[in-house]
Order: C-alpha cells, then sequence, then structure tokens
C-alpha cells in the first residue's frame, strides 16, 4: 500500500479545517466517539454548527484561541491509499512550522477563497512548496458557493496564480488547480453538479491518483551506526546500518566511503535476517563490505561512479526557526545526514520576502521565519547534493550547541 | 477487492520505525523501550529486533507496574522476555502508595493510571535513562497528534507543548542537557489498522486478551468493564458474563471490554476497518475532560 504525503497551510477563516474534516467525514474516517466530542465541544463553546477545527487543533491553547499553532498529523485511508496530512498554520509568524510540515509532503494543498482571490499568503504558501520543490501543488479555490459558482471567477483566480508560479525558479511543479465548496462538499469527493464546466477531478479523485513521485538523486546513503554482534553465530560479522536516503544499491558495486575516500565493495544487503539483492532510497537496511575498513556513524556510503562533491564553503536557502536571531559571530553545529559539525554563517546574501516575492538586502540579523540565502563554512566537508538535484542528500539543519535548539533549516544551492 | 487493499502493510513505515529506533540507539547513551505488554509495545520490540540483528538489542524494557493488569497481559510479558532474552525493569506503582509519594483514588471510577506517572518518572531517574521508547502513536488522540518523533522532556519529566523543536525531513535533534529526557515514538505515524496489519504480515503473538474470549463484566452507562477485585461495584450492578475483547490493554479499572466475536487477526483487522469508534473511546483515562492526555503529557505521562 502506497503511503502519500500531504502538507495544508492556511489560517483560521479560509476553510481548511471544514475542508479537512470533510474529507476525513467522506471517507468515514471520523469515528462516532470522535464526532461526539467536538459536537459537545461546540455547543459548549456556544457554536452552532459542528466546528471541525477542533479535530485538528489538539492543544488547549490552540482551541482557547481558535487558531492552529503548530503542526498536526491527520491519517486517513481510502481503498487506494495511506495518506498523511501534515496540517499547519497560515500566519507569517508561523513561516517555520509551513516549512516543517511541508518538509516530506509529496503535494501542498494551498486554499483560496474565492472572493479574495491571491492574497499575501497565498503567495508564501506557494514560495514555501517552490522552495521545497514539492511535486504537486494542488491550488482549491474555495467558497466557490459563495461567488454563485461562477466560471469567471474561477477562472481569474486560476490565470492569476498560473502567473505568480511562473514568477518562481521551479518550474518543474505540477499544478492543479480546483474551484470547490468545502462547506457543501462540491468537487471534493465527487464531481460538483453545481459547476458542470469543470471537466477535471475531485480533490480526492486526485490525491489517488497522482502518481507517487520518482525519487531522484544517486545512491546516498548516511550511515547511523555500525552493528558487531560479536556472538557465535556472527562472529566477524561487521555491517553498516542506515537508510538510504536516494538511489539505488545492488550487491557487488563498488562504494566509497566519505569523507574518507577509501574504496570497497558491497557483499550483502541486510534487512532483518533477510539478503537481498538490490535496495533503494528509504529502505532501512544493513550492508556488510569486502575491506576492513573504518566506518561509523556520520559517514557517508556513495556509488564509486556517483561521487559528490566535498565542500567545506557552502551556499544555501535557510529559513531560521529559532526565538533568538542569528549570530554571525557564532558557530553552530551542522547536521547534514547522519554528520555533525561546525557550522559558521559567512554572509547573509539576501532575505526573501515571501510576500512580495523580492529579495531585500538584510538590515539586520536573520531573524525567526525569515528565509534568506546564506553563505557558510563547515569545520569538515561535507559531501552534499544541490537540493535541486538530489533532495535528500541536499537539506541541513543547524543546532544552537548551547540551547540544543534546531535553529534552522536550509537547502544547499 | 476495496477491503483487501486495506489489509495490507504500507512496508515504507517499517524502514521509517527502524530509522527511528536506531537513531535513538545511536543518539543516546541509556536508551530504554517502555513496554506495557500491548500491542504497540510489542511491535516496537519486534522492530527493535530487526533494527540490530544479527546484534542484540541494546536496550532493556522497563514496565511501568500498576498491580491492576489483566494477569493474561503479565503472562504474555514474561514469556516474550523469556523468549527474546531482553533484560526486564519493572517499575511498581505499589511502591510509590507504600512510600506516600501518591496517593489511590478512591470511588467508582478510581483508577491508578494518573498514579503512573510518578512511578514512570522515579524510574527514569533512578537508571538514569536518556530516552525512553514508547508506542504511542499521533492517530490515537489529538495531543498526541501534536507531539514530536523525538520529544524531549524538561528535568521535572515535562512536556512543553507550545515550544516544541521543529522536526524537518528526517532530522532528530536528540540533543539534550543533563537531567533532561526524550521520549521517542517510532510508529507515530501507524494507525491502529497498521498496527494490526503489521502484527498479522510478522506473525505476531499478542496477549490473549486481544481475541474474544467469555469474562464477567459490568455494564455501565452503555459500557462493559471486566470485573476484577480492582473495580468498585455499587450493590445494584450485576455481574455477567459476556463474549468481548479488548481494543486496548491497559489497566483493568480504565479498560473498557468490546463485544466481539472476532476470535483470529483476520477477524480482528475486519472488525477495525468496519469500526465506527475510536480506539482510545474504550479508555476511560482519556475520557476524563477533553484535555485529559495534554494534561497528563505535560507533567511526564507516557
Amino acid at each position: 500500500m502506497d503511503v502519500f504525503r500531504i502538507a495544508t497551510a492556511g489560517s483560521v477563516d479560509d476553510g481548511k479545517s471544514t475542508l479537512i474534516g470533510r474529507l476525513l467525514y467522506e471517507t468515514n474516517s471520523i469515528t462516532t466517539d470522535k464526532l461526539e466530542a467536538i459536537e459537545r465541544a461546540s455547543q459548549r463553546k456556544g457554536i452552532g454548527f459542528l466546528d471541525l477545527s477542533l479535530l485538528t487543533d489538539g492543544l488547549v491553547a490552540e482551541r482557547e484561541q481558535g487558531i492552529t499553532i503548530d503542526v498536526a498529523h491527520i491519517y486517513f485511508n481510502t481503498p487506494k491509499r495511506k495518506f498523511i496530512i501534515a496540517d499547519s498554520p497560515g500566519h507569517v509568524e508561523y513561516t517555520r512550522n509551513m516549512i516543517t510540515g511541508a518538509s516530506r509532503a509529496q503535494t501542498s494543498v494551498i486554499l483560496v477563497d474565492a472572493r479574495k482571490g491571491i492574497i499575501e499568503q497565498t503567495h508564501r504558501h506557494y514560495f514555501i512548496a517552490n522552495l521545497l520543490r514539492i511535486p504537486y501543488v494542488i491550488v482549491c479555490v474555495n467558497k466557490m458557493d459563495l461567488v454563485d459558482y461562477a466560471e469567471a471567477a474561477f477562472a481569474k483566480i486560476k490565470s492569476d496564480f498560473l502567473k505568480l508560479s511562473a514568477r518562481l525558479p521551479n518550474t518543474q511543479q505540477q499544478i492543479v488547480v480546483i474551484p470547490v465548496s468545502s462547506l457543501h462538499g462540491d468537487n471534493l469527493t465527487a464531481r460538483s453538479a453545481k459547476m458542470p464546466w469543470y471537466n477535471g477531478d475531485p480533490l480526492l479523485t486526485l490525491l489517488e491518483l497522482l502518481p507517487v513521485p520518482a525519487a531522484r538523486g544517486a545512491f546516498r546513503m548516511p550511515v547511523q551506526l555500525a552493528i558487531r554482534p560479536r556472538n557465535e553465530s556472527h562472529h566477524d560479522y561487521r555491517g553498516y546500518a542506515g537508510r538510504i536516503a536516494s538511489g539505488k544499491i545492488t550487491v557487488g558495486d563498488a562504494i566509497t566511503v566519505l569523507p574518507s575516500g577509501r574504496s570497497s565493495r558491497v557483499t550483502a544487503i541486510y534487512k532483518n535476517d533477510q539478503q537481498q539483492p538490490v535496495a533503494y532510497d528509504r529502505e532501512s537496511v544493513t550492508l556488510t563490505i569486502a575491506d576492513d575498513i573504518d566506518i561509523s556513524r556520520g559517514d557517508m556510503l556513495v556509488r564509486n561512479a556517483e561521487l559528490p562533491g566535498l565542500k567545506s564553503e557552502h551556499k544555501a536557502f535557510i529559513c531560521w526557526m529559532d526565538s533568538q536571531a542569528l549570530d554571525p559571530g557564532k558557530s553552530y553545529l551542522i547536521q547534514h545526514g547522519t554528520q555533525r559539525v561546525k557550522a559558521k554563517v559567512t554572509h547573509v546574501n539576501f532575505i526573501q520576502d515571501t510576500a512580495t516575492l523580492q529579495q531585500v538586502v538584510p538590515a539586520a540579523a536573520l531573524k525567526m521565519n525569515e528565509i534568506a540565502q546564506v553563505n557558510f563554512k563547515t569545520a569538515k566537508p561535507l559531501p552534499a547534493d544541490a537540493y535541486c538535484d538530489n533532495p535528500a542528500n541536499g537539506t541541513f539543519i543547524l543546532i544552537d550547541e548551547f540551547t540544543n535548539n534546531t535553529v534552522a533549516v536550509g537547502f544547499f544551492e | 477487492m476495496k477491503k483487501d487493499y486495506l489489509k495490507e502493510f504500507p512496508r515504507e513505515l517499517e524502514d521509517e520505525a527502524i530509522y527511528i529506533i536506531r537513531e535513538a540507539a545511536a543518539q543516546f547513551d541509556r536508551p530504554a523501550i517502555l513496554f506495557s505488554g500491548g500491542k504497540d509495545s510489542i511491535t516496537l520490540v519486534r522492530l527493535a529486533q530487526k533494527a540490530f540483528y544479527p546484534g542484540k538489542v541494546p536496550f532493556p524494557l522497563v514496565h511501568i507496574d500498576t498491580g491492576h493488569n489483566f494477569p493474561e497481559t503479565i503472562t504474555f510479558r514474561d514469556k516474550l522476555v523469556a523468549a527474546t532474552g531482553l533484560e526486564l525493569i519493572i517499575g511498581l506503582v505499589q511502591d510509590d502508595i507504600d512510600a506516600k509519594r501518591v496517593a489511590e483514588e478512591t470511588g467508582k471510577f478510581a483508577s491508578r493510571n494518573i498514579l503512573q506517572t510518578t512511578t514512570l518518572l522515579r524510574t527514569i531517574e533512578s537508571l538514569k535513562l536518556d530516552a525512553c521508547l514508547g508506542g504511542a502513536r499521533r492517530d490515537e488522540e489529538k495531543a498526541r497528534a501534536k507531539e514530536r518523533v523525538f520529544s524531549v522532556r524538561d528535568d521535572f519529566g515535562q512536556w512543553d507543548a507550545k515550544n516544541q523543536r521543529p522536526e524537518l525531513f528526517d532530522y532528530l535533534n536528540g540533543r539534550i542537557r543533563p537531567g533532561e529526557n526524550v521520549r521517542v515514538f517510532p510508529i507515530s505515524n501507524w494507525t491502529e489498522l497498521d498496527v494490526w496489519n503489521y502484527i498479522r504480515e510478522e506473525k505476531l503473538e499478542i496477549p490473549s486478551i486481544y481475541y474474544s474470549h467469555e469474562r464477567p463484566v459490568i455494564e455501565r452507562n452503555g459500557v462493559l468493564w471486566p470485573y476484577s477485585d480492582f473495580i468498585y461495584k455499587d450493590a445494584d450492578e450485576v455481574v455477567q458474563t459476556k463474549t468481548v475483547r479488548f481494543r486496548t490493554v491497559g489497566d483493568m479499572s480504565c479498560t473498557a471490554a468490546l463485544a466481539s466475536t472476532a476470535s483470529t487477526l483476520e477477524e480482528i483487522i475486519e472488525e477495525v476497518i468496519g469500526t465506527s469508534v475510536s480506539e482510545r473511546g474504550s479508555r476511560l483515562d482519556d475520557q476524563r475532560s477533553e484535555a485529559a492526555m495534554e494534561a497528563r503529557k505535560a507533567v511526564g505521562y507516557f
């Protein structure tokens, strides 16, 4: 069974919770006890209708204030797929949560209010989906009932959105625009009779039919740990465990260990007690190799035929995620794969305004929720790929050595 | 056709869980698996065996024992420990009651569920555990849906829901200060159905109470409570024998039975696919208030 990961982002009034609630409701994914609990809570709050946001706003503070603060994960199945929705808030002060929610998504669902059209928030959501190179973007033009299901209103927004998408760098994304009314369930799970002019699929059908995006990039496997049982049946066994970030490995392949540069050959690929001739991206495996060379956590295994560059000076987009601003004089820990080394930002090239899509010369230190392009150096060379070539090996996080917080996420240029 | 597809376990979730378990082993000095004897922690044990094969699982099992367990669960636990050769460490809630660190609840709905937190935190501290792997899933409850895979707890075991570290891509940041610890949830993204499909595909043994059996129960507000020494019974309440099974393994005092004749994994999976009530709908501990889970987690619960 496939797992398909969706990112949604939005604010209180754009109908996002209603849309998700509808999808769950119509796929029989809300159980009666949860529905009754929402009913009781809606009544207590004095709301006349079923407030489906209570389903996803899991924290007391969120329910009290009626806002989504943190990313929630929502699960549902149809007979075709298992879906995981990462639902995040949409305002500018939650940009970091949006990026978190979007970080593993295969599809971004962006809501646009049919009455308001493309607004600042649409720019931000789309910029993030574009920066992260999410393979599919589905734009739901919502509240079509409030514009009398008029084709002209939809066509204007669709054309505005496509103009917006032409301004951004990643043109590989597949974009689909759908007119919906989440309140009335139009074009969510079935074609709406009220919009006969729309010939496309309803949202759920689309989510079920979109092909799982093909993985990109060469074989990269960050080593998590070495497995040395030293028991009687496996006295000399030495395996290297990790999850394959990208690419494919076959028994017999010549490999190189980075950063040391030593080479060997794969003798077996284990998954539990089973051996397999080949393994692909996203699989957790243990490899054994022909030679007794030093390999430990932090190293990366690559195929000799597909060597990445090893660099200590980098250029990347980063999103700052900590309440303490970036301190240019301070060194941070960078984690790339399973490697952690010291890193120092040497220059902030520009700050990206996600509302106007302009690049701004930085006036002050990089603050929480700001996205910037920076140059930085690392204490050891890293076997990184550019994010556009290999998304799985093109990201990193920065950690504050003193607070231990994850302070930034980055994408190698 | 339709139902068969729902009965397939998404293998990607196993790869993800094994990755998380290996990160826990690599990033912490003294991790342990929190083991309740329920299906989720049994799944964790299997995943840990796979993660380190052919090496040994480098964690002990820690059971926070309320003394109100189903006897079948304890029998199962001891059998699993013997079969796997894993170390079992037991923290007894009774010890905290005897030492007067906590007081028993009284009355009709009394349960030791809340008391477990004190025992759990004391056990973590005395064993100097820096990471505890648990079988909690995000689909169980709305506060759990907000929790990280590596969830940092402060020196007092507390969860700060509004101040969690962002988790991006596959990166898990387990750096902590002395005294802090991390709860690790490898099957965060699994649903109840995923767990059952996995148990069937992996042919895992589970305690007998998950399967349909005859048991004395008390019917209370339409809910079937297993009758035992741990439950308060009003004079006018009647004990009757019914054919039931359990969807979750909690204490005998807070886990409701489900009228069911499902006696094979196949039948249980059919039942889970067809049900209209959520798994934790049968847990009295969650029904106490809308924010019962968040409030318990904030002070250190599983």
